[in-house]
């Protein structure tokens, strides 16, 4: 029986595997100890829990146990990651390098990082200007000032930045058409000053899986370590730290089945990777990540992994067949439908496409009662279409008119079947009263059409 | 985001979608916003000689509030005259659909596209040189 509302957003979330709630629900009841007490029983069971589950995350990618940190989820570990290296690392160099489609968690910590850099520089602009003009110099001088002095030529001040030891210079660098990371742009982007490259597993929005071997062979023969936000690929495609040459993972619980609020970096130990912590305290997780561990929702991580381990073959065999079930579908009944991203190196449950003069978010409405996600500007505050996309170099019309499909575990073929049969009769529906769809169909071409922007 | 109850009847049930004849005299055509920017409001009036608003249809490509502005438009607009017609604000439109403040550029696009559809009929009308029929100016109150 087909049950309402279908939840297809399986890239954003994913439900809770019955079998884990089964795991963690001692640990929210009778066994609630803190794993961090070494007198009594409660604390000891509580430790040998988290360890069974660190066992159970380190064997789902390849790693050993104690090279697993547990943290409140991905966003954590990739801040973790990318400011604790570039920290860590900054005697040996300060940049980093990752790709236009990384999740925001990358991007924003970059960011960051840039910024903080940008700042000290600006710190100490102004301070080899007071000492020039033999004066204090603020910011809104300055400008006139270095003009004055020639502050770009200026020998001393070059030798100080060439000490700035704080944040980061960053590559973002462009995704080919298919959404794959250019080997050769990543190789030549690489200088030695480089310490970091993060490229994500597999993307969160057009599920491109990356070549992750071949990047962790170039960055191994180049020096450089690998970070890789590995979220949504882990437990889905496969996935071997060593096998790799991943130096650290960021890897989370609920988009695996598992509970929110729970997830994990993955720090290589030989050779040994090290970075300063981001949370100081009681000294946790071996200094790394401060705070006391949520043990239930770890239990729970770790039992998602162990399923995942156990059983990603067969699902992921069974994810692609109704994927393609469902990609076969639209394509054969629309028109004008385009899939985003490659279709061979991709997530098997990922399928993002746009529907042609349909705009997502008006789709998403017809058909409210599928669970899915889409690019278009309208449903974010930003009001910019999906810059994965863009990257991709997908025109912004198509942008908006996307829609992300993520099929998972709990998706049964009638509930493919039913998404197919709705979102053509909606698309339909809708080309119906889109101007764009009745000029294409007269043959006017949209890009030579003179639009007023708004 | 939830969508009032009016949005969500527009969208369902849009009224008076549809084309006229673009090259019919008493047909104005108003094409706003641009794909890029995810909307697009077609909007076409026939209007009498006497200026009056006898017939409207719309296309619109864009999210629900696009489409339910613009249907709205088009209720509101027949059976007035085009100076009446121009005096209706994306204001008006916002407040009856109660549109939260992301949305309100969907209302802006739809007062675009009737000034838009007026002005082509008006351009028609002087190319043909028949004089634009002084329609009466007292101002009627606001839908």
């Amino acid at each position: 029986m087909l049950k309402l509302p279908i939840y297809m957003d399986n890239h954003a979330t994913t439900p809770l595997d019955p079998r884990v709630l089964e795991a963690m629900m001692p640990y929210l009841r009778e066994d609630f100890g803190n794993a961090a007490s070494r007198n009594h029983v409660f604390g000891w069971k509580a430790e040998a829990a988290v360890e069974q589950a660190r066992a159970q995350v380190a064997a789902l990618i390849g790693a050993s146990e104690k090279e697993i940190v547990f943290t409140s989820g991905a966003t954590e570990s990739d801040n973790l990651a990318l400011k604790g290296v570039l920290e860590f690392y900054r005697d040996k160099g300060d940049h980093l390098i990752t790709l236009k489609t990384e999740h925001k968690a990358i991007l924003d910590s970059a960011k960051r990082l840039e910024r903080m850099r940008q700042d000290r520089v600006e710190e100490l602009r102004l301070l080899r200007l007071s000492e020039l003009a033999q004066d204090d110099v603020m910011a809104d001088n300055a400008d006139a000032l270095a003009l004055k002095f020639n502050l770009d030529e200026d020998v001393v001040l070059r030798r100080w930045m060439a000490r700035v030891h704080t944040g980061a210079r960053v590559s973002y660098l462009d995704v080919r058409p298919d959404g794959l990371v250019d080997l050769e742009a990543l190789r030549a982007a690489m200088t030695d000053r480089t310490v970091l490259v993060s490229i994500m597993l597999a993307n969160n929005e057009v599920g491109v899986v990356q070549p992750m071997e071949a990047i962790g062979r170039l960055c191994r023969e180049k020096g450089v370590l690998l970070h890789t936000d590995a979220v949504q690929g882990v437990g889905k495609v496969p996935f071997d730290v060593n096998r790799m040459n991943v130096d650290l993972a960021s890897v989370t619980a609920h988009k695996i089945y598992g509970p929110k609020g729970v997830g994990a970096l993955y720090i290589r130990r030989k050779p040994r990777v090290r970075l300063a912590p981001s949370i100081d305290g009681g000294g946790h997780e071996r200094g790394m990540r401060s705070g006391t561990l949520n043990v239930a929702a770890i239990v729970g991580f770790g039992k998602a992994a162990e399923l995942a381990r156990l059983e990603m073959d067969a699902e992921s065999q069974r994810l692609l067949a109704l994927r393609e079930r469902l990609r076969t579908r639209l394509t054969s009944e629309l028109d004008m439908v385009t899939v985003n991203g490659t279709l061979e190196h991709r997530l098997p449950g990922n399928l993002n496409v746009s529907f042609a003069c349909v705009e997502g978010e008006a789709l998403m409405m017809a058909i409210k009662d599928v669970a899915v996600s889409s690019g278009s500007a309208c449903t974010s505050a930003s009001l910019e279409p999906s810059y994965v996309l863009r990257a991709l170099g997908v025109e912004e019309d198509m942008a908006h008119s996307s829609i992300r499909f993520g099929i998972g575990r709990f998706n049964t073929e009638e509930e493919v079947d039913f998404v197919a049969r709705l979102v053509i009769d909606k698309v339909k529906k809708l080309r119906e009263m889109s101007p764009l769809y009745e000029m294409a169909r007269d043959g006017v071409d949209l890009k030579s059409v003179q639009w007023a922007a708004h | 985001m939830a969508y009032s109850d009016k949005v969500i009847d527009h969208y369902e049930n849009p009224r008076n979608v549809g084309t006229l004849d673009k090259e019919d005299p008493n047909v104005g055509t108003g094409l706003v916003g641009a794909p890029a920017c995810g909307d697009v409001m077609r909007l076409q009036l026939r209007i009498s000689d006497d200026g009056i608003i006898q017939d409207a249809k719309f296309k619109t490509f864009g999210c629900g509030s696009a489409i339910a502005s613009s249907s709205l438009v088009t209720e509101w607009v027949k059976g007035k005259s085009v100076d009446d017609a121009t005096r209706i604000t994306n204001k008006d439109i916002a407040q009856e659909l109660a549109l939260p403040p992301v949305k309100i550029h969907c209302s802006v696009l739809a007062e675009d596209a009737i000034k838009a559809a007026v002005e082509d009929f008006k351009r028609k009308r002087a190319a043909r040189a028949v004089p634009v029929v002084a329609t009466a100016v007292a101002a009627s109150p606001l839908p």
